[in-house]
Parts: structure tokens; C-alpha cells; sequence
């Protein structure tokens, strides 16, 4: 006990020293604890980008593919499905609810993804957070747009604005849909997922801009352009759709039944799967980040034992002061043994603190700018070994400057000036 | 010499590198109670010698007795003990831990030795630290960091620190040396002042054994002993007093 006195009176005593060694270790467990929640963030977040759709339903093709062209809209859906197929499963007892959509076309860059009320309805991202309409409503008319957030702030959109809709999905299109106008008539609340950058349609509204259009090209020039009439409007295909079943029992029968669906060749996947398969690939990036906050770690307490180093040549009187009133040569090994890990204790702990006072006060920020939500979880198991290796490693070193004080003990004896 | 040796040393031989002989004595001896002055000029091996009385180091030969104990046979850490528990110990400077207060200093060997802690003659350690340090006059600088003391209120200090808890010997290495002539009396005067109190006050038979290069102080004392008598190994220059 009065080791641990004198441990920490002498560390207060050399108060900025501590301090700053106190805090590099700090910065690095916060570095450390930080991207670790964030890790977790990450993955949450990215794994919410979808949820409650049981099978994304799509042409003949790859998972992957699927899930980048209908939940992340990159790259082309490599075919359509046909809209009787569509009905089919829309209406099979087992599934709830479709969400179709039809995609091709994009706005500056952004995606326009022509859907029904279903979207609106029973799309869901992380967890049960639904779409919201922060001004404005659905579109209901051929003619209306809603825009995603970022859509509506980056291009600064409002309602009642016209806009013109570019063909294809490439940012300088060749072909605008000039004649066919599309008015801003609501605009979505911002979710931090790619429903953000796109903007939204009607299924006949898709149709109506591609209207005389024969395999994907417009009239030539010359040839007469019919006029729009509404009522013969209707649609053949769609890009993909977005199924929920009644029962999540029902999902993987679901799925064999669609896969090995006669009429049309099908492709259903499982979005949780295949996000987590997604998340997969990018895994090394995040053992990257890992081994620099490591590394970060290891020079905090580098630091750590430089500091307590440099200082034993000044301490060698006060280790004879305290051997020539009966301390042991082990009671000085333990003294600083005591300092070195009471460093890096509190060094930890303050730095697992100061992280999460930090994702407490910064949470509702960082998920919606960023779209990682931050669990307010306790010290997760993994947290738990990074403090107690950091701990571990503070002690470990700290043996080095000890066992030099206890041999300083030994040779100077009651001798050192 | 009686068998009442606070100290006896014999044919003691010892030597930091072989061949190189820096002690060798064949038979000393200091009463128990009495107030030794020991005469050693810079480099005549009276911080060894003091280390070997001490228990910090062993000789290679000979018979070390402290106390009643023969030090060889003792355990580095019962040592230790024996050192902290019944030798009061004055350096010639900076005798003090600089992070702990003047109080925190004096209640020292105490904190670490119940033997210690259990002479003292006021019932609380911080009363018996407030009556030494008044008694030495620097009761108004207990809760002061001893930085801020002067270099003869630091070795007032270290009286009292030597003194808590009445230890059996108590070794002085040059006290003096940081102090001017004035202050060497003055503190020389305090010193067995204090010890005398101590003796009177516990009925204890307290030992002063006091190193010095200055024969000018020999006066204060009861016996006498010069370290270039005692010690017949030729000097070596370069070991440091």
C-alpha cells in the first residue's frame, strides 16, 4: 500500500510528464475503442441498408450483382423481368408484400427508379426504419418525382420544380427525355443509405417517358412521334422487385420455388446473405485500420517507457533514500513497476471514457451524416481485451525501467549523488 | 571492547573488483550507546564502510555484527529490515523524497516498519511527526514541499526522520558538509540534543555513529576513531567518500 502511495505521489509530482503519457495512451485506446465501435457501426449500418425483405428478385444472374444493381444502383441489371412473372410471385400465397422497381434512366448522375406505393410502404432500412416524405407527398401522377435527400440538397431542388430526365445511367447522357418533364413533388427524409441518391418515379411514369419507343431507342428523327395518351400506358417489364413473405419460414422454399420458376428464368436472393458476403470483401480494409491503431497503440507506450526511463537517472538519490530507510531492492522494482502500470490504467480508462462520452454526444450525427449507427453498448468483449492487453503491455515494459531502478539499487546502494 | 558492540567488525575484507582491496579491517568495534565520531578523508572508504554497517553490502570475508545480528547470515531482505527498523540513516544532501512533504518525509519509516511504528511515544505516527519536528524547529513547515526548504531545514528534516521511532543506531554520513560553520554547530549541537532526548525518553541505549572529514567536530563526541587506523588496505584514489 505504501508502495502504491509513493507510486502515485511521485507520478503527481512529475504532474506534465504523467500527463502527456497518460494521454498518448489515452489517444491511442480512443483510436482503438473508436474504430472498433465504428467497425461495429459500419457493419450495422451497411447491413441496415436493407432489411425486412426477405428475397430480391431479379433476372437470371450473380447474387452480387443483384444486390449492387438494386440496393446500391451500381452497375445494369443484366435483363428484366416480365410483368405476368411479376404478378405471378406478387400474388403467391406466401409472399406479404413487392416492391417492384425499373430502372435505366438517371438524373445527374442519380439513379431514377420508377416504383408503386409498395416502396414507400414496406421498404425498410436498418431494422424497421421506414421512408419518410419530409415535404410534399409520393408521386401519384405520371409525371411526379420524388427526390432522395441528397438529391434534393446537392442539386437544390425544391417542390413544383421541373426537371428533365436523362436516358441511361451514364452522368452526360446523349439522350434527354425532353418532352417529358417531370415536376418535384416530394422530397424523401434522409436516411444515410443509397435511397438518398436517387430519385423516384412511377412505373407508368417510366413508361411514359420511353413512350414510342421501339427496343430501347427513341423515334428517329422524322418519324412521327405518337402522343402521349395515359390510358394506353402500361407496363411490360421491370427491373427487379423487392419481396417480403408472410412467414420468414417460408423464405428459402420461396426462393427455390422462384429459382426453378419454369415460365422465366429467375434469380432470388437472400439480401442479408449476400450484404454479409459483401461485407466479406471488404474486410481487409478493416484489418488495415486495425493493425495502424496497433501500431499507434504500441507507440504510446513507447512513450510510456521513454518518459519513465529518462527519468531514473534523476531518481537514483531518491532510490537510495528510500533503500537507506529499508526498502528492498524488489520494493524498487515494484515502485516503478506500480508506476508504469497505473499509467497505463489510467490511460485506458480515461481514453475508453473520453471515447465513449464522445459516441454518446456524437451518435445521432454520425448516424445520420455518415449512416453508421453507433450501438451504446457496455465495453464489449473485444474492448475488454484491448484494455487489458494495453494494461498488460503498460506492466510489461514498464519492467524494463524497473528492473533498471532495482539494479541501480543494487550497485549504487546508499551511494548515488 | 565489551559484548555490548552496537557494531563489530571483523577481519573484514572487501573489495568492489577483485584485487583491488578497499577495505580491510581487522578488529573494530563501537560500544553500544556511545557517541562515535569516525575521522575518514574523501576516498578512505567510509560510504563502504557505512554500506557494509548497513547491510547494503557483504563482505567478501570477515564478520559483520549490527545490533546483536551477524549480518552474513541474515537474508538480503531481513537486511534490509534490520536497517530499516533499527538504523537511522543522515546523508550529507538531498536527503529527502522530493515528492512527499516534510511530514510525509519524517512519517516515513514508520509507514514501512511496524517496529518502528510501535516506539514511537505519541499515540498517532502524525503526532509524534508534529512533536519531533517541533522540537527541531520546523513544526511550521510540515505540509510544505520540502523543495521549498532550506538546506538546513532539509537536514533538520532528516534528523527527525533518522530519529522517529527510535532506532538503535543512527548513522550520520557527513551531515555537515552542506552546511556553513555556523549551521555545523548549531546542528551538531541539535543532533545529540535530540538523540539525548531520545535515549532519556525511551530508556534506550542509542548509538550515534557519525562520519565526517572534519576533526573539527571530533570535540562533540565520546569516542573517536580514525578510518586510516582502522583500515589497513593501501587507498585506492578513485572511490568517491
Amino acid at each position: 500500500m505504501i508502495l502504491l502511495r509513493l507510486a502515485f505521489k511521485s507520478l503527481r509530482a512529475r504532474a506534465l510528464t504523467t500527463t502527456l503519457t497518460v494521454f498518448s495512451i489515452a489517444l491511442s485506446m480512443m483510436l482503438l475503442v473508436g474504430v472498433d465501435r465504428l467497425r461495429d457501426a459500419a457493419q450495422a449500418g451497411f447491413s441496415g441498408t436493407l432489411s425486412k425483405t426477405d428475397l430480391i428478385v431479379g433476372a437470371r444472374g450473380g447474387g452480387l450483382p443483384l444486390l449492387l444493381s438494386s440496393v446500391f444502383h451500381i452497375g445494369n441489371a443484366s435483363n428484366n423481368i416480365s410483368w405476368e412473372s411479376y404478378q405471378h410471385f406478387a400474388h403467391h400465397p406466401a409472399v406479404a408484400w413487392t416492391i417492384p422497381i425499373s430502372m435505366g434512366d438517371s438524373y445527374h448522375g442519380y439513379r431514377v427508379i420508377a416504383t408503386d406505393d409498395n416502396f414507400y410502404a414496406h421498404y425498410k432500412y436498418r431494422k424497421d426504419k421506414s421512408l419518410k416524405i419530409v415535404r410534399g407527398h409520393t408521386p401519384e401522377e405520371i409525371f411526379d418525382v420524388a427526390l432522395g435527400a441528397e438529391v434534393a440538397s446537392r442539386l437544390h431542388l425544391s417542390l413544383g420544380q421541373h426537371i428533365i430526365l436523362a436516358h441511361g445511367i451514364e452522368s452526360k447522357s446523349i439522350i434527354n427525355h425532353d418532352t417529358t418533364p417531370f415536376a418535384v413533388v416530394g422530397i424523401l427524409a434522409p436516411t444515410a443509405t443509397p435511397v438518398d441518391r436517387a430519385v423516384y418515379i412511377t412505373l407508368l411514369g417510366d413508361e411514359a417517358m420511353h413512350f414510342g419507343w421501339t427496343d430501347g431507342t427513341p423515334p428517329a428523327i422524322g418519324e412521327a412521334v405518337p402522343k402521349l395518351d395515359p390510358s394506353k400506358l402500361k407496363v411490360d417489364e421491370i427491373t427487379c422487385f423487392l419481396l417480403g413473405t408472410k412467414s420468414r419460414i417460408s423464405t428459402l422454399y420461396l426462393q427455390r420455388e422462384i429459382n426453378t420458376y419454369k415460365p422465366e428464368t429467375l434469380t432470388a436472393i437472400i439480401p442479408a446473405f449476400t450484404l454479409q458476403e459483401l461485407w466479406g470483401l471488404l474486410d481487409y480494409a478493416d484489418t488495415a485500420l486495425s493493425l495502424v491503431c496497433v501500431a499507434v497503440l504500441v507507440v504510446g507506450l513507447l512513450a510510456m517507457l521513454i518518459a519513465l526511463y529518462t527519468a531514473l537517472n534523476e531518481r537514483r538519490r531518491e532510490i537510495a533514500i528510500l533503500r537507506a530507510i529499508g526498502l528492498h531492492a524488489r520494493q524498487i522494482f515494484i515502485l516503478f513497476l506500480i508506476e508504469s502500470t497505473l499509467i497505463a490504467t489510467v490511460g485506458t480508462a480515461v481514453g475508453i471514457a473520453a471515447v465513449y462520452v464522445l459516441l454518446f454526444l456524437l451518435r445521432t450525427t454520425v448516424e445520420n451524416y455518415f449512416g453508421l449507427p453507433i450501438a451504446l453498448v457496455g465495453l464489449s468483449t473485444r474492448v475488454e481485451y484491448y484494455a487489458l492487453a494495453t494494461i498488460v503491455a503498460g506492466a510489461l515494459l514498464g519492467t524494463v525501467p524497473a528492473f533498471r531502478a532495482y539494479r541501480n539499487s543494487l550497485a549504487d546502494g546508499l551511494n548515488a549523488q | 571492547m565489551t559484548t555490548a558492540a552496537a557494531i563489530h567488525m571483523q577481519n573484514i575484507l572487501f573489495a568492489y573488483q577483485p584485487a583491488k582491496t578497499i577495505l580491510q579491517i581487522d578488529d573494530f568495534s563501537i560500544p553500544a550507546g556511545g557517541r562515535v565520531f569516525l575521522h575518514g578523508p574523501s576516498g578512505s572508504g567510509k560510504t563502504t564502510l557505512l554500506s557494509l554497517i548497513s547491510g547494503i553490502l557483504v563482505a567478501q570475508q570477515g564478520i559483520v555484527t549490527v545490533l546483536g545480528e551477524h549480518l552474513a547470515k541474515l537474508s538480503p531482505s531481513a537486511r534490509d529490515r534490520l536497517r530499516g527498523s533499527q538504523i537511522g540513516y543522515i546523508f550529507q544532501g538531498f536527503n529527502l523524497i522530493p515528492y512527499l512533504t516534510v511530514a510525509e518525509n519524517i512519517a516515513l519509516p514508520c509507514e514501512l516498519h511496524d517496529t518502528r511504528r510501535a516506539r514511537i511515544s505519541e499515540p498517532t505516527i502524525a503526532k509524534e511527526v508534529t512533536r519531533l519536528a517541533r522540537r527541531l524547529d520546523i513544526d511550521t513547515h510540515l505540509n510544505k514541499p520540502v523543495t521549498q526548504l532550506s538546506t538546513g531545514q532539509q537536514q533538520r528534516v532528516a534528523i527527525a526522520r533518522a530519529l522517529i521511532g527510535s532506532p538503535a543506531l543512527v548513522i550520520a554520513d557527513e551531515p555537515t558538509s552542506s552546511l556553513d560553520t555556523d549551521r555545523r554547530d548549531a546542528f551538531l549541537a541539535l543532533l545529540t540534543e535530540a538523540i539525548e532526548e531520545a535515549r532519556k525518553r525511551d530508556n534506550a541505549d542509542t548509538t550515534l555513529l557519525f562520519v565526517s572529514h572534519d576533526r573539527s567536530l571530533a570535540t562533540h563526541f565520546d569516542h573517536i576513531f580514525s578510518l586510516s587506523d582502522i583500515n589497513t588496505a593501501s587507498q585506492p584514489q578513485e572511490v568517491n567518500a
